[in-house]
């Protein structure tokens, strides 16, 4: 079942016109520093990284994995995570692969792994077209961190790698959450907006200051910590936090997916 | 060995009830018609058969396994449940080709997938296998569908309206592959609202209306005994005095009394031949005499308004 959601998302269009949106962010953002290179302190809200790059290209993969973490990968899980069953049933599919016969508790897993998956492959895709697109104009060098010291090129690329995997890792909180809605609604498209709607409402309150009391158990808390990574030593707290949280809402909400589709009935 | 049973089963919507106990046991190798009107409660007795809708009380039976929360016997059972589905974005044969790899046991997703030539061949869509379904037809859809049910080599299908959204031509096909599928061994139950359906090509019947079982048995038999006859004379008042001759015998008064026409007449055991020769005695010429049933349509009405439909 797991093999065939990839099958089946490897011949969907929106897979393709997703994937090359967020591979081609990096080479946007490259080509846009490159034609006009920012002036320091001018874009106070620029993000992260953003002023680096014209000095080490392995800076656009960073930049772009800043830029696509708000937006573009809440809206990847909404389509992954959200449509998975609700877009079965609202197409009729869903029965038929539970008459074929497919385990309710095994489809609701399979989806979920292969959403994580795909997550992590549009990551990937992010990584590799931001290094290629850095290193092509303004070449790699050694990465200087946050805190002074610096990082050589192989470790550079380690550390990015590493801030990939934290975001897939982090955002499977999300897809959880995108799942359960899933489970309960025979919309799709509403499934899928909801979990978007989730992942910028928690960033809107993760940024309001006199929330501070509920920060930590937002499911977007601690997505920008990979930026922890690149200090010396490695800043692991909000990493941690990101983590407990993704794993907490992984937990509950799938626990509950699982629990409420098998005594679902399937009338879609 | 029995294909499908249900015994006591029941689906409630709050206190409306879908399914009120429904009792009802197919065997094998029948090709078993399940009729009803719209909202008579016939998919929603075949969704909890195939394990979809969880029974409020009951139990059902599939190829004497029983159905429950966790498990339905449905490896050896083919489907097909309102209208068929498929990802529009996939072929046909992609289609059949995911669904029939989607299962646990690979073995059993191999043998699938080894069928699915031979049958795409047996719905005749070979030549559109490879187009995408958001190009297909109704009818297309339809024998895919079927297709989809049949590609598992299943001794059960439970098909419901599957002739829904069919030309003529099509429900004609449909009917002659299920029957052939029939003769070939294969339990059929499938589920229809067009009575002349069912009878065209069920060896049993069974009549829901408002969640319960009305009628069940051979399509002759819902119709009741052959016992009455359509004359058609020359002059209907002698011909009517000559047939109250005759002991038991009544006549419909419906329709004119005079000149000619034709009249229906219940023998109560008179023979026909009888009846023919006292009207030929009484001077009668008569142009035709044939057995009136009534049609299913007559009963089928009778059963559905004897059940009190509440709306």
């Amino acid at each position: 079942m797991f093999r065939v959601e990839l099958l089946k998302a490897a011949r969907r269009w929106r897979t393709w016109l997703l994937a090359a949106a967020i591979g081609g962010i990096p080479v946007v953002i490259v080509f846009a520093i490159r034609v006009s290179p920012p002036q320091p302190g001018v874009a106070e809200d620029a993000p992260p990284f953003l002023f680096q790059i014209a000095t080490n290209g392995l800076y656009a993969a960073l930049t772009a994995l800043a830029v696509v973490q708000p937006f573009f990968l809440p809206l990847a899980t909404g389509l992954f995570a959200g449509d998975a069953i609700a877009g079965e049933a609202q197409g009729g599919t869903l029965r038929y692969l539970l008459l074929r016969p497919v385990g309710r508790t095994r489809l609701v897993l399979s989806k979920y792994a292969s959403a994580i998956t795909l997550l992590g492959v549009l990551v990937a895709v992010t990584i590799v077209s931001g290094v290629v697109a850095g290193a092509v104009v303004f070449g790699l060098g050694p990465m200087p961190t946050l805190s002074g010291t610096s990082l050589s090129v192989g470790e550079g690329l380690v550390r990015i790698v590493g801030s990939g995997v934290y975001m897939v890792l982090a955002l499977s909180g999300l897809a959880s959450i995108g799942l359960l809605i899933s489970t309960r609604t025979d919309s799709g498209p509403g499934a899928t907006v909801a979990t978007i709607v989730i992942a910028i409402a928690s960033q809107i309150l993760g940024q309001i200051p006199s929330l501070d009391v509920i920060h930590a158990y937002l499911p977007t808390y601690g997505w920008m910590g990979f930026t922890g990574l690149f200090r010396f030593p490695v800043d692991w707290d909000q990493m941690r936090g990101g983590l407990l949280i993704s794993a907490a809402y992984t937990a509950v909400c799938l626990g509950s997916a699982l629990w409420g589709f098998r005594r679902r009935d399937v009338t879609a | 060995m029995t294909a499908l049973v249900a015994r006591g089963l029941t689906k409630r919507y709050g206190e409306h009830a879908a399914v009120d106990a429904l009792d009802l046991t197919v065997e094998r190798g029948e090709l078993f018609g399940f009729l009803g009107p719209n909202g008579a409660g016939k998919t929603t007795t075949i969704r909890m058969a195939l394990g979809l809708v969880f029974p409020t009380q009951g139990e059902v039976e599939l190829l004497g396994e029983p159905v429950t929360r966790d498990r339905a016997p449905l490896a050896r059972v083919g489907a097909l449940v309102e209208e068929p589905a498929f990802w529009p974005y996939l072929s046909g044969r992609r289609n059949l080709e995911y669904v029939a790899c989607a299962g646990r046991d690979r073995a059993e997703n191999r043998r699938r997938l080894g069928r699915v030539d031979e049958t795409l061949a047996v719905v005749g869509l070979t030549a559109a296998a490879g187009k995408r379904v958001k190009a297909y037809s109704q009818g297309m859809r339809q024998r895919l569908g079927l297709a989809q049910a049949l590609v598992g080599a299943p001794d059960l299908l439970m098909l419901d309206e599957p002739t829904n959204g069919l030309d003529p031509t099509g429900m004609r096909e449909m009917r002659l592959l299920l029957r052939r599928l029939a003769d070939e061994g294969i339990t059929i139950f499938v589920s229809s609202h067009l009575l002349s359906e069912v009878e065209a090509m069920c060896d049993r019947v069974g009549v829901m209306a408002s969640g319960r079982l009305v009628a069940e048995g051979p399509p002759g038999s819902l119709r009741g005994a052959a016992d009455r006859v359509r004359v058609e004379v020359d002059d209907l008042a002698r011909a009517r005095a000559a047939a109250l001759a005759l002991p038991g015998v009544a006549v419909d008064t419906d329709g004119p009394s005079q000149g000619a026409g034709s009249l229906t007449i219940s023998l109560d055991g008179v023979a026909p031949a009888d009846l023919n020769a006292a009207l030929v005695a009484a001077g009668v010429r008569v142009a035709a005499l044939a057995p009136h049933r009534d049609t299913l349509e007559d009963v089928f009405l009778h059963l559905v308004e004897g059940a009190d439909v509440p709306r």
